[in-house]
């Protein structure tokens, strides 16, 4: 049942990803990389990963996604952005990195996996707890100085959209 | 049976994806969810990774990697209104002042 | 479980007065037309903070759960961002007057960057360096397009943003692959591992070490990751481009040096050859590009990639004297390179007019005294006794030949003979030529002088007497590893 769906899913996140890629219209792009983020939020919840698969919905496909659309439709853009340059400048990354990804599933093939430090949470101990509250236990207690600091980073993140997009200053 | 090497050969193949988006498309604000998609791959692999390590390590980097997109997309879309208020258009072709 | 808020000091203070910055800016907009009350604030702010972070350590501690260092490396890396910093908001204060864009936002983004700086130089974990990074750079983007109104600014920015979050992808996955392969993000932990199966065998841990390598590459300005660093830099605002030919360069190279050498010091084979290919490409490119320059910032925007090549040479010999001459090397880059940038605010005129290297004709003999200021900072960057830049120079490639690697000592000390022609050209043009322009009116303000008097004490200092300045770098690399 799994590994079904698994592959369903995964599939359906290439394809779009495909899509997205070759896609024209800027609004179609935005929502073939939504229909990706839900499948990939689908994964997570595979991973018992239930708080970040319920983040990747609200926050990634919820609200970033949806401040993309809403530039797209704010500066109006039109679908059409066809290439001055020649064909070959668009096919020569496009094999780079096909050859590359093949590369990289040779390495990941060929590695041996999972050699690493095995922690305590598995699957057991995390429905013990929640996986919800175990990381906000860990965001209070060993992620504490990421956390504050993502709070200058967003902080950041709001004088830059006003400093660059506000019409007036 | 699903093994890690499934999801990471997904998690490469969507990073990929996105690594090619982003050299072969012109309009800047595709080319930004090309990246978008890019760091969605490699969550995948670290959601992955931490499942089958038992560590919680790889979720808590998730859940700031989420933190950073959103800061990176406030920024970037800022920046892409800018551009477009002073050139109308945001296809990086035209981006000539300066030699690219 | 220990917190030891204290630990994160420095960081506080930047944090407070980067906030106090932008609430005075609104409280007294109309008040102080001049704003200069917010470059002396933001320069308390800098001055306190390296107070705190001097008194705040005696020995090497971690806090936060052992996700943050304080030792020597970092206080060292702490002091020489503060320092970065307070000398370019000397002298961001009148340029930033000239093109109107004197917000006081300007100040809080130069204080939130250098707290990524130290979050880059004191993490003790992948994750922590990775937020110090994206706060750093995020700032930084946001600075390059701070010339709302100047298309070629908001180009730059663009540019910058999207290769930078390209980039960030690479490093992200990096980061993944080091994480899944080891199953920690904690150098330390990841050191022990590394050293425990007898140096790096896998090939994902490879491609891991890779794509950090890639992404931090980009960061430093090396080729072939540089393509950003020409365009950013002549696009940016002027006094922008000075604080990020030096502070985020400093910084990755910081972070360069603390996962490279605490997590991977044991297998040091394996990445070294990447380095040395990426410095010797760094090098020759900067370098022989930069000669066919005629727009300043440009030349100096290759100038910077040519030296970040050096520095990568120091990285491949990762002997105590490559690190610790890397470290006096950077004291140096800030010191001649914010010089030359503030003598090119000085001789600018709105709108960035008189960039071009030509425009520079006849100096030496309508403002001596910047010329000659001039002439120091191009011939310590040559590497030309008694200056720091020479010094700087002797140390990394005498690193180099100490650990084996003469050919790259050799390709070095060519490269910087080739570097000598493009910045005695400037010094050339200077003095032998007749005037072609007005020079006024000039941007000067007194701080601005004071950030070229303390460059010129600094590159001579550094230059006439570099073994106490040494000794303390010297010190302060004993506990990477």
């Amino acid at each position: 049942m799994e590994s079904y769906l698994f592959y369903i899913v995964g599939t359906i996140a290439v394809l779009a990803a495909v899509y997205l890629i070759f896609e024209r219209n800027p609004v179609f792009c935005a929502l073939y990389l939504i229909q990706t983020m839900v499948c990939i939020a689908v994964l997570y919840i595979l991973l018992e990963a239930q708080f970040i698969a319920a983040v990747q919905m609200i926050v990634y496909a919820g609200a970033i996604m949806v401040l993309f659309l809403f530039v797209i439709m704010l500066l109006n853009i039109k679908g059409d952005e066809e290439s001055k340059r020649s064909f070959p400048f668009r096919k020569i990354p496009a094999i780079l990195m096909g050859i590359g990804l093949l590369t990289v599933i040779c390495i990941i093939l060929k590695s041996k996996l999972l050699q690493g430090k095995q922690d305590v949470y598995t699957v057991a101990h995390i429905e013990s707890l929640g996986n919800t509250q175990l990381i906000g236990n860990l965001l209070f207690t060993d992620y504490l100085l990421p956390f504050e600091i993502t709070s200058i980073l967003l902080f950041v993140a709001a004088i830059g959209a006003i400093m660059l997009a506000k019409r007036k200053l | 049976m699903i093994t890690i090497t499934h999801y990471l050969v997904l998690s490469a193949i969507l990073f990929m994806l996105g690594v090619v988006g982003v050299l072969i498309r012109r309009n800047a604000i595709v080319i930004f969810m090309c990246i978008e998609l890019m760091l969605n791959a490699v969550n995948i692999s670290f959601v992955a990774f931490a499942y089958h390590l038992h560590s919680m390590q790889g979720q808590m980097f998730v859940f700031f990697t989420m933190t950073v997109a959103a800061a990176e997309a406030a920024v970037g879309l800022a920046i892409i209104v800018a551009v477009f208020r002073n050139k109308e258009t945001v296809n990086i072709d035209d981006m000539n002042i300066m030699k690219w | 479980m220990t917190f030891n808020i204290l630990s994160i000091l420095p960081i506080l203070v930047l944090a407070g007065f980067g906030m106090l910055v932008l609430v005075v800016d609104v409280m007294s907009a109309r008040k102080l037309g001049e704003k200069n009350l917010l470059a002396y604030l933001s320069l308390a702010g800098i001055v306190i903070a390296a107070i705190v972070s001097r008194n705040s350590t005696a020995t090497t501690l971690f806090s936060f759960n052992e996700t943050f260092t304080i030792d020597n490396y970092a206080l060292f890396f702490n002091i020489l961002f503060l320092l970065s910093t307070g000398l370019v908001i000397l002298i961001s204060h009148s340029y930033i007057k000239r093109e109107d864009i004197n917000h006081g936002e300007y100040y809080a983004l130069l204080m939130f960057s250098t707290i990524g700086m130290m979050l880059m130089a004191s993490g003790a974990d992948l994750l922590n360096i990775f937020i110090g990074l994206e706060v750093m750079s995020i700032s930084i983007y946001i600075l390059t397009g701070f010339k709302r109104s100047k298309l070629i600014s908001n180009e730059a920015s663009l540019k910058y943003f999207l290769l930078g979050a390209f980039a960030t992808g690479f490093l992200l996955y990096g980061i993944s692959l080091v994480y899944g392969t080891t199953g920690t993000i904690d150098l330390r932990q990841i050191a022990s591992f590394v050293a425990g199966k007898g140096g790096v065998k896998d090939p994902l841990l490879l491609m891991g070490m890779g794509l950090i390598i890639v992404g931090l590459g980009f960061k430093v300005a090396s080729v072939p990751f540089h393509a950003w660093v020409p365009d950013v830099y002549e696009g940016a605002p002027t006094a922008v481009t000075a604080f990020m030919s030096v502070g985020p360069k400093a910084a990755a190279f910081a972070a360069f040096m603390r996962i490279f050498l605490t997590a991977f010091g044991s297998s040091h084979y394996e990445w070294q050859k990447a380095i040395w290919i990426l410095a010797v490409l760094t090098m020759t490119v900067g370098n022989v590009v930069a000669i066919s320059q005629t727009n300043i910032k440009r030349m100096l925007a290759y100038s910077s990639i040519a030296h970040a090549g050096y520095l990568l040479v120091a990285l491949v010999a990762a002997n105590n004297m490559g690190v610790s001459g890397t470290l006096f090397y950077l004291l140096a880059y800030i010191f001649m390179n914010i010089g030359a940038f503030a003598i090119v605010i000085v001789l600018s005129q709105k709108g960035d007019v008189g960039m071009n290297i030509d425009d520079y004709a006849g100096l030496g003999f309508k403002h001596p005294m910047l010329a000659i200021a001039m002439t120091l900072f191009m011939f310590s960057m040559a590497g030309i006794p008694p200056m720091a830049g020479f010094v700087g120079k002797f140390y990394i490639f005498s690193a180099a030949i100490k650990s084996g690697y003469v050919g790259l000592a050799i390709i070095g000390v060519i490269n910087s003979v080739i570097s000598v022609y493009y910045y005695l050209r400037i010094t050339v043009i200077m003095y032998m030529k007749e005037p072609v322009r007005d020079f006024h009116p000039l941007t000067i303000s007194p701080l601005i002088v004071v950030a070229i008097a303390i460059a010129v004490v600094g590159t001579l200092h550094l230059g006439i007497f570099p073994s106490k300045v040494m000794e303390i770098a010297q010190r302060s690399i004993l506990t990477l590893r």
